[in-house]
């Protein structure tokens, strides 16, 4: 037998054409939802990249295109944003630790907590809207159509997300490392203070990052908020009115003449721009992550 | 510590306690006029007819999932079984990037785009308008395309490399392997990725309300604008509502039942992923 054998595929030609058209969708639909961000990216550029300066940035909202920016809606954003990470991060940060290193598994408690969280994250945003309607800006809390309320609605909506990245970050983290301070005679919160949480924050920003960028473009919950106009002043505290960037956009869109049209594709373009920074930073935050821990 | 961990707690108790109570209330007074076709709240005398709110929802949702289902799932079984890990590296994080669009972008694209040169010229029932349940769902089925992509290929990841080898082994092609082994292998945690893009479709607010219009019409044309629950909610809500108003209540009343429904969804698809999780780990 001297015969060599072909380690070639011998497929019918059926299967080498079923599987030829099959791997092509695949990368037909690849294609198609990577080729989205660039449609929308060139649509909106298209129509306001011309328009894209500095002094966008530096004027206020106006219906006259020539002195219209975004400067009040772009820090209001940052402040509402800003102080609902303020809340949320810690809690959520806190409530992952206990979560992961505290409570006993299969506690009836934590178990509770877990179930609660879950479907907490899958509330849709406009609903937490309805809550700050109903007990923050009036209620018994009542801080009126103010930063403050927006923070504390924009804090709900992020915390089931931060409570779930962090805690698969700490999961990530080697129960060794635990296990090798509690052999040295740390206590577990010396353990836990030292070790697993120096070691799961890349892992936790990443996911804080990611759940920041999605607050700054969220737009339901605070068109119930009174964001929904324009404000021509930076707030000053958390007493202030405000607007935030995307009801701003949603604002000029709801006008339906030319100029209108591209003043929202630019306030977009600007949104654009923060957001794909903030997952730039996550993206290489989360390399130096994985890296570590290969090493 | 434990504080912290009660604040979730916290959370979930003032949406039940502020939604219910009002939205209950509501019920009582609406009674049997919840079941019409006709849907105007806020006009004198005020119609209560909540079908064109669940039939606008229910087109977007369609749609949307029409769209995202083949080309989300097609890029699950591509991240799993096709991609080169350097490949996987790169189109994860731009997915990523798609994921994060805010809505309000989303919606642009949709009222710009895609009804004036999409919908408005090619969709040939009826006299399209500047708004459409068509563009809405579409552009809404971009928002859950990253997904269903990204959930579906956690489970179809999750499957163990022996299934995979052994199909291998046995001569199978690798669309036979991906299709066929590691596809059913992971069908739980893909049909768990289908529910929670539904239950986002479903929730989704700004999208529904700049591209498909906030005039609850009882129709099935998707060409026509439509109103969506959540989409009642923002549109009476953008007003200041005051408490007892007509506005007030019945923005209550539909977010009740949103998170009623999103909540059934919710908790089913996350069960399903327990499992699956249990099943491989």
């Amino acid at each position: 037998m001297s015969q060599t054998i072909s380690l070639k595929s011998r497929l019918s030609p059926r299967r080498t054409l079923i599987d030829g058209a099959f791997r092509f969708f695949l990368y037909l639909s690849i294609f198609i939802s990577l080729g989205m961000i660039f449609w929308i990216v060139s649509s909106l550029w298209n129509e306001a990249g011309w328009l894209l300066s500095w002094d966008l940035l530096t004027k206020y909202p106006s219906y006259d295109i020539d002195n219209a920016g975004f400067q009040s809606p772009l820090v209001g954003s940052l402040w509402v944003v800003g102080i609902a990470t303020l809340v949320a991060l810690p809690t959520g940060l806190l409530t992952a630790l206990y979560l992961e290193e505290f409570a006993g598994k299969g506690n009836k408690f934590s178990r509770l907590i877990e179930l609660n969280i879950q479907n907490l994250a899958g509330v849709p945003a406009v609903v937490f809207g309805l809550i700050g309607l109903a007990f923050i800006v009036r209620g018994f809390v009542k801080w009126g159509f103010t930063v403050g309320s927006a923070a504390a609605v924009i804090a709900m909506l992020m915390l089931p997300v931060i409570i779930i990245v962090s805690r698969e970050a700490i999961r990530a983290v080697p129960p060794s490392y635990r296990e090798g301070a509690l052999a040295l005679g740390a206590t577990p919160w010396q353990a836990v203070w030292r070790l697993v949480l120096p070691s799961a924050i890349p892992g936790t920003a990443t996911g804080s990052i990611l759940a920041v960028s999605r607050a700054i473009g969220e737009s339901a919950p605070l068109l119930l908020l009174g964001a929904l106009s324009f404000v021509t002043f930076n707030p000053t505290g958390l007493d202030s009115p405000f607007t935030i960037m995307p009801l701003t956009i949603f604002k000029y869109a709801s006008d339906s003449r030319e100029e209108f049209q591209i003043l929202a594709s630019a306030g977009s373009l600007i949104l654009m721009a923060v957001l794909f920074i903030l997952n730039l930073i996550a993206i290489i935050l989360r390399d130096i992550a994985t890296r570590k821990r290969n090493v | 510590m434990l504080l912290a961990t009660t604040m979730s707690v916290v959370v979930t108790v003032g949406i039940v306690a502020s939604l219910f109570p009002t939205a209950v209330r509501t019920m009582i007074t609406i009674g049997t006029q919840i079941i019409g076709i006709s849907w105007a709240p806020l006009f004198e005398p005020p119609e209560y007819g909540i079908l064109p709110l669940f039939t606008g929802t229910i087109f977007i949702v369609a749609i949307a999932m029409l769209v995202a289902v083949p080309v989300g799932l097609a890029a699950a079984i591509f991240l799993s079984d096709y991609a080169t890990f350097n490949l996987r590296r790169v189109v994860k994080p731009i997915l990523e990037i798609l994921a994060g669009i805010p809505t309000v972008v989303l919606g642009l694209f949709g009222l710009y785009v895609v009804n004036p040169l999409y919908v408005e010229k090619y969709w040939p029932i009826g006299e399209p308008l500047a708004y459409s349940a068509l563009g809405a769902g579409f552009v809404t089925g971009i928002l859950i395309v990253p997904i269903i992509a990204s959930v579906a290929d956690d489970a179809l990841s999750a499957v163990p490399r022996a299934m995979r080898e052994a199909a291998y082994a046995l001569g199978a092609t690798r669309r036979e392997v991906a299709s066929k082994v590691v596809f059913n292998a992971g069908l739980s945690g893909v049909v768990a990725a289908l529910i929670l893009a539904f239950a986002r479709a479903f929730g989704e607010t700004t999208i529904a309300l700049m591209v498909a219009g906030s005039f609850p019409k009882f129709t099935a044309n998707p060409g026509d604008p439509m109103m969506s629950l959540s989409a009642f909610i923002g549109f009476a809500g953008i007003g200041d509502a005051e408490v007892g108003s007509n506005a007030y209540n019945t923005i209550f009343l539909i977010g009740a039942i949103l998170f009623l429904i999103t909540l059934i969804f919710n908790i089913v698809g996350n069960r399903i992923i327990a499992k699956y999780r249990e099943a491989y780990e």
